[in-house]
C-alpha cells in the first residue's frame, strides 16, 4: 500500500518536476533529495499526529482510571465523536497564543531551546526501521545515532531553564540535568547489553537477531535489562513518577514554566514524541520489533500471514506507550533522593551484573537465543 | 533480618508497584459515574438553596411584612430593607434588596422568616452581565416568587413535618 504511493508520487509527481526544471547532470541527485524528503515527510507527519491524539489519549486513558471518562466533547462538524476534536482544538489555541519572551530572558536560547528539545526526538526517527525494508537511514550506527540523539533532549531542558531567567525554571533544570545524567548510565549500560545480545547496532539487524518465535525475542534473556530500559525511558523523558523536572505541586511547571504558546506546546510535543520513541524502541530492542508474535505457533501463523509486519511493530508502540499513560495513573511521584538512589544504587549494578551474564549466555551460544 | 531480606526482595521485584497497577488495571474498566452536566442533572433536595424569591399569598397580596429579621440574621450582610406604612395602614417595605454578590447562601433569611416571604429556590444556573445584574431588587424578587410559585409552595410542604 505505502510502498504503491510511494512509487506512484516518485514516478509521476518527483520525476516530471526534476526532469522538467533542471539541467540533465543535476536530475538524479535532485530525485534522490525529493524522495528523501518524502520519506521523511511520510514519518515525520504520522508522528506528529500520533503526538497530539497521544495527548488525547493520555486524558482519556487517565480519566477512564480515575472512573471519569475524559474529553468529549470537541468534534467535528457537530458530532461530539468522542472528543476526537480535542487535540486539534488545544494545537490552535496554542497556535494564536501570544508567546511572551521575559524581559531578563536570554532571549535567542529562550527561543532556541524548545526547538533544541524537539529536533533530536524527531531526527532519531530516521534509523527506526519499520520493517525489513522501510527505513529511513540504515546506518550501522544506529543504536549509538539514538543514545545520542536521546541524551541531547537534555539540553533543550537546561538551556529553557537557565535562559528564562527563574529560579523555578532553573531548579527545574538542575533537577532534570541531574536525573538525566544518572538514568543515562544504565539506559546506556542496558543497551549495551542488546548491543552483546545481537552483536550488531544496526537496529533492523538486531530485529533480525530475534527471529523465531516470541521466545526468541531479547525480552527473555534480557528482562531485568528491559525493565530498567523502560524505566529509564520514563525517568529520560521525564514523565511520572519520575517528573520532578516539572513537579507542578512544588516547582510550578519547572523548565517550562515561563513559555506560553506554541514555544510550550513545541516542548509538550518534544515530550510526546520522546515517550513515542523510546515505546518504538523498547519495541524494537527488546519485542522483536516488527516480528509476528504468532511466528513458530502451527495455526496462528499462517492466519496472521495477511498483517503487514509493520503493523505488529505499531501494536507493540502502542502497548508501551499505554503502559506510560498507566504508570502516570498508578504512581506517585518519586522523592528527589529516591530518584538518585534508584538511579544509581539499583539500576547501575544491576545491569553491570547483568551484562555479565547476557556475555556468558553469548559466549557458551545457549539456545534458543545465541545459537 | 529475614524481614530486610525479604524487603529488598520484594522491592526489586517491584511487587508493591505491580499491585497498585493492577488496582488502576481495574478502575480502567469500571463504570464511569460522570455526570453530563447540561444533559444529565444530579437529583435536587427540596431544601436547595440557590436563587432567592419573595412570596406571595395566593390572594396576590405579597406576604413580606417588613419586620428585618432576615437583614438582622444576613451574617453576610447583603440585605437592605426600607419600608414605610401603606394606604390601609400596615407595614410593608417600600425597597428590598438582596446583594448577590454578597449573598453566602446559608438559608438564615430564609429560616427566620416568619411568613415564609424570602425563599431560596432550586434556581442556581443564573449570570449577571453587567455590574448590576447580581443586585436583586424587590421588584425582581417578586417575579422569581411568581415564576416557580408551584415548586416553592411543593417544597414547603414536603418539609412542613419536619419544622
Amino acid at each position: 500500500m505505502l510502498e504503491i504511493v510511494y512509487q506512484f508520487i516518485s514516478q509521476n509527481v518527483l520525476l516530471p518536476i526534476t526532469t522538467i526544471l533542471l539541467p540533465v547532470d543535476y536530475q538524479a541527485q535532485a530525485l534522490t533529495v525529493l524522495q528523501t524528503v518524502i520519506k521523511i515527510f511520510s514519518i515525520l507527519v504520522p508522528v506528529l499526529i500520533t503526538v497530539a491524539y497521544f495527548t488525547y489519549a493520555e486524558r482519556k486513558v487517565i480519566g477512564f482510571i480515575q472512573g471519569r471518562i475524559g474529553p468529549n466533547r470537541v468534534g467535528f462538524f457537530g458530532f461530539s465523536l468522542w472528543g476526537l476534536g480535542q487535540p486539534i482544538a488545544d494545537a490552535v489555541k496554542l497556535l494564536v497564543k501570544e508567546i511572551i519572551v521575559p524581559t531578563g530572558s536570554n532571549r535567542s536560547l529562550f527561543i532556541m531551546a524548545p526547538i533544541l528539545s524537539l529536533a533530536p526526538s524527531l531526527a532519531a526517527w530516521a534509523v527506526i526501521p519499520f520493517d525489513d525494508t522501510k527505513v529511513l537511514a540504515n546506518i550501522n550506527a544506529g543504536l549509538l545515532y539514538v543514545l545520542a540523539l536521546t541524551s541531547l533532549a537534555v539540553y533543550g531542558v537546561i538551556i529553557a531553564g537557565w535562559a528564562s531567567n527563574s529560579k523555578y525554571a532553573f531548579l527545574g533544570a538542575m533537577r532534570s540535568a541531574a536525573q538525566i545524567v544518572a538514568y543515562e548510565i544504565a539506559m546506556g549500560f542496558a543497551l549495551v547489553g542488546v548491543l552483546v545480545a545481537a552483536g550488531s547496532l544496526n537496529l533492523g539487524d538486531i530485529v533480525n537477531s530475534q527471529v523465531g518465535s516470541v521466545f526468541h525475542w531479547f525480552w527473555i534473556p534480557l528482562f531485568p535489562l528491559f525493565i530498567i530500559y523502560f524505566i529509564s525511558g520514563l525517568a529520560e523523558t521525564n514523565r511520572a513518577p519520575f517528573d520532578v523536572a516539572e513537579g507542578e505541586s512544588e516547582i510550578v511547571a519547572g523548565f517550562h514554566v515561563e513559555y506560553g504558546g506554541m514555544a510550550f506546546s513545541v516542548f509538550f510535543m518534544a515530550e510526546y514524541a520522546n515517550m513515542i520513541l523510546i515505546s518504538v524502541l523498547s519495541a524494537i530492542m527488546f519485542c522483536g520489533g516488527w516480528l509476528s508474535p504468532f511466528q513458530g505457533v502451527p495455526i496462528f501463523e499462517e492466519l496472521f500471514n495477511w498483517v503487514p509486519p509493520m503493523f505488529w511493530l505499531l501494536a507493540k508502540t502502542s502497548f508501551f506507550m499505554f503502559l506510560f499513560l498507566w504508570f502516570r495513573a498508578t504512581f506517585p511521584r518519586y522523592r528527589y533522593d529516591q530518584i538518585m538512589r534508584l538511579g544509581w544504587k539499583v539500576f547501575i549494578p544491576i545491569t553491570i551484573v547483568w551484562l555479565v551474564v547476557v556475555s556468558a549466555l553469548v559466549v557458551t551460544n545457549t539456545s534458543p537465543w545465541f545459537n | 533480618m529475614i524481614d530486610n531480606i525479604k524487603n529488598y526482595v520484594t522491592s526489586l521485584f517491584l511487587w508493591e508497584l505491580l499491585k497498585g497497577l493492577r488496582l488502576t488495571g481495574k478502575y480502567l474498566f469500571k463504570r464511569k459515574i460522570t455526570v453530563q452536566y447540561p444533559e444529565e442533572k444530579t437529583p435536587q433536595s427540596h431544601r436547595f438553596r440557590g436563587l432567592h424569591a419573595l412570596r406571595r399569598y395566593p390572594n396576590g397580596e405579597e406576604r413580606c411584612i417588613a419586620c428585618k429579621l432576615c437583614e438582622a440574621v444576613c451574617p453576610a450582610v447583603a440585605i437592605t430593607i426600607e419600608s414605610e406604612a401603606r394606604a390601609d395602614g400596615s407595614r410593608r417595605t417600600t425597597k428590598y434588596d438582596i446583594d448577590l454578590t454578597k449573598c453566602i447562601f446559608c438559608g438564615f433569611c430564609e429560616e427566620s422568616c416568619p411568613v415564609d416571604s424570602i425563599v431560596e429556590t432550586r434556581i442556581f444556573e443564573y449570570h449577571g452581565e453587567k455590574r448590576g445584574d447580581l443586585l436583586m431588587t424587590k421588584q425582581r424578587l417578586l417575579e422569581i416568587g411568581d415564576l416557580v410559585e408551584k415548586q416553592l409552595a411543593e417544597d414547603r410542604t414536603k418539609d412542613a413535618l419536619y419544622r
